[in-house]
């Protein structure tokens, strides 16, 4: 009856954490649950209540751990964690572990086989079972066994952005959430406990203050900002960074944590100040993805000729030429770098894009091709969240007219062009107006997709096409 | 004394023996030889496992990058699973032909085709059709809309489709086209409609 929770992957991890936390943000009551945190596994178990209290069944909450197994016997049940025995009686406080006597604050219950215990029982339960140390807190269901506890620090430097820099003990990977005004931070599997204080004020207008709470197994740590703020990884999850989200990081909305990264640049928008100097637009408004990048060659064009590098010489020939008429736009690479697709469609995400423009190109064909995604089969929003998979969904529309308007562009340019529907990530993740463009030349001459006159002519027609639905795009945005 | 049937039946059975005797050592020379070592690796030719019949296949055309449906007539088993693994071997035959209009990698073969309810039907490819593969945005998911337009047409209530290569998950057939979601049939319709349009 052991089981292993150490192996699990990364990416279910990260689909649970993301789970769990859309239970606790979605707007219905969301199920009671213990979080445990050891050395062996961090996990949940369900509560039930009984008579106003709070129970756990014994072998689910222990199971994770060790090797258990239990017997009914009319009202007397009989448990077995590893080496120790320990009997309870249903209706009744009183039980027996290790041969010694226990009294619980609220009845055994036995139902349908299953024995519960009080929450608070724990406290004296589990280290006769266990056999070591272990931490309960009980207003925010959250169970420590043994010195797993990640400690963290939090402060605002001086320096210009801000930056609140938060360093954990260990490494963690908690689901973040923006809104206005503030950013949260749920550590669901990560044993995070309180800095001291629940409450962090730091001296800085931008970012002002930051709480700590603990409930139904999560901890939250909400940072009140008063403008636009995202958060990066590094330190290899154990340093979480947040700042202004004008300035160019890398964000955390992937469903795991993101290793560090070379940082993505701007283009200075030639006019992106008002006579007055006040920023126009105050976000990035394009984000340019240069599919594929360092162990991840794309397609094989020519015996010399790589699709990761015919999309990156392109991404940044977009970049310039929004530039040039004043749009500001973050190239997701600029270099060869290998990015998950994820953290792609993270990037854009946290950015506040007005669109997301994925850059392919092919060998194949004739001209170019313009994709929107073609939604997999989805499990629907959550509250708060959307569902990854179909995030783009509500986008689907403007995506299209942004295609559309492109796909002008580019036949105003005598350019062969086909508009189609793919299952093309990180399109579908992607919650901004989305969409792909696959470069192919014009004819059997393959060289000419590294040409700059041709690749010239095709990104003027695509900026041309953005720039005329530009008003569509920034409405939605706001 | 010993009955004389018996001696008739004994008789009889000594004869029978030794005619046998003669016939296996008559035979022994044409016995051939096959040595375990070195198994065959020819292709076994598919079993014609029903009686041939009317299907719809989805071709994927690479000149002008088009899916078009072509009626075909092939030997089609009684079991729903195994009809639709049929169908799908005899579209990859035809890609795999010499004059194939969307050419895929040597040894490309669908490993099997599973379906699950409700509706849905879990397509199994082998490393090679994935490995072997052209990469490229249009090209692949040719192949995709392909293989799930011509299982949906022909095997009524499919309603998902999931693609796994050699049972396993992948994350895109050869670095675009994503394998790691479920695809409702509903929605490649809306791609076999676009790509079914001459561009």
């Amino acid at each position: 009856m052991k089981r292993s929770y150490r192996s699990r992957s990364p990416r279910i991890l990260g689909r649970l954490i993301a789970l769990a936390s859309v239970l606790v943000f979605s707007g219905s009551s969301p199920q009671k649950q213990l979080s445990v945190y050891s050395k062996a596994a961090n996990y949940s178990v369900m509560v039930a209540e009984h008579n106003g209290m709070d129970y756990v069944g014994l072998l689910e909450l222990l199971e994770p751990l060790g090797t258990v197994n239990a017997r009914a016997n009319g009202d007397h049940w009989k448990f077995r964690y590893n080496e120790v025995e320990a009997e309870f009686v249903a209706g009744q406080t009183r039980t027996r572990v290790r041969g010694g006597e226990l009294n619980m604050p609220a009845n055994f219950v036995l139902e349908n086989g299953r024995g519960l215990v009080p929450i608070s029982s724990l406290i004296t339960l589990l280290p006769q079972i266990l056999g070591g140390s272990i931490t309960l807190n009980l207003s925010g269901r959250r169970l420590f066994v043994g010195d797993v506890a990640i400690h963290f620090t939090a402060a605002v430097g001086k320096g210009d952005p801000p930056k609140l820099v938060m360093n954990f003990g260990n490494p963690v990977n908690p689901m973040i959430a923006t809104e206005p005004g503030k950013l949260q931070l749920v550590f669901t599997h990560d044993a995070v406990v309180s800095p001291g204080s629940q409450t962090l004020t730091f001296d800085n207008k931008a970012i002002p203050s930051a709480t700590f709470e603990e409930s139904n197994g999560t901890a939250i740590l909400q940072v009140t900002t008063t403008v636009p703020a995202m958060a990066s990884f590094s330190n290899d999850g154990r340093t979480i960074t947040v700042t202004p989200a004008s300035t160019p990081v890398l964000p955390a909305h992937a469903p795991s944590p993101i290793p560090p990264f070379a940082p993505p640049t701007v283009a200075p928008p030639a006019a992106a100040s008002s006579a007055a100097g006040t920023p126009v637009r105050r976000h990035v408004f394009a984000v340019i993805d240069a599919a594929h990048g360092g162990d991840e060659r794309g397609a094989a064009l020519t015996g010399q000729l790589q699709e990761k590098d015919v999309t990156l010489a392109f991404a940044r020939r977009l970049r310039e030429l929004f530039g040039l008429r004043g749009i500001s736009a973050l190239l997701a690479r600029d270099g060869d770098l290998t990015l998950s697709l994820d953290q792609r469609a993270a990037m854009s995400n946290a950015s506040g894009a007005a669109i997301y423009i994925a850059v392919h190109a092919t060998s194949e064909g004739n001209g170019v091709r313009l994709y929107t995604a073609l939604m997999p089969s989805g499990g629907g929003n959550q509250g708060w969240f959307l569902d990854w998979e179909t995030a783009q969904s509500s986008f689907d529309g403007l995506s299209q007219i942004a295609a559309t308007s492109v796909a002008k562009g580019l036949e105003s340019k005598q350019v062969s062009v086909r508009t189609l529907i793919a299952p093309l990530r990180p399109l579908n993740n992607v919650v901004t107006a989305a969409f792909a463009i696959e470069i192919g030349p014009t004819g059997d001459d393959v060289s000419q997709l590294s040409s700059a006159e041709y690749q010239e002519k095709l990104a003027e027609a695509v900026v041309s096409g953005v720039e005329d639905v530009r008003d569509q795009l920034e409405a939605r945005r706001k | 004394m010993i009955p004389r049937h018996l001696l008739i039946a004994v008789a009889v059975l000594g004869i029978m023996a030794l005619g046998m005797s003669l016939y296996v050592w008559s035979i022994r020379g044409t016995v051939v030889r096959t040595d375990a070592s070195t198994p065959n690796t020819q292709p076994v030719a598919r079993p014609a496992a029903g009686p041939s019949e009317q299907v719809t296949l989805y071709v994927a055309y690479d000149e002008g990058g088009t899916l078009r449906p072509q009626a075909a007539r092939i030997p089609l088993p009684s079991g729903r699973q195994e009809r639709a693994e049929e169908l799908l071997r005899a579209l990859v035959d035809i890609y795999l032909s010499k004059s194939s209009p969307h050419v895929l990698g040597a040894g490309s073969e669908i490993r099997g085709v599973y379906l699950a309810d409700p509706g849905l039907a879990v397509i199994d490819l082998n490393a090679a059709f994935a490995n072997g593969h052209r990469s490229g945005v249009l090209v692949e998911e040719l192949t995709l809309s392909s293989l799930v337009a011509t299982l949906s047409a022909n095997i009524p209530a499919i309603t998902r489709v999931k693609i796994l290569v050699d049972g396993k998950e992948r994350d895109t057939l050869a670095g675009h086209v994503d394998l790691t979601a479920f695809y409702d049939v509903s929605r490649m319709n809306q791609l076999v409609n676009q790509l079914s349009a001459e561009p």
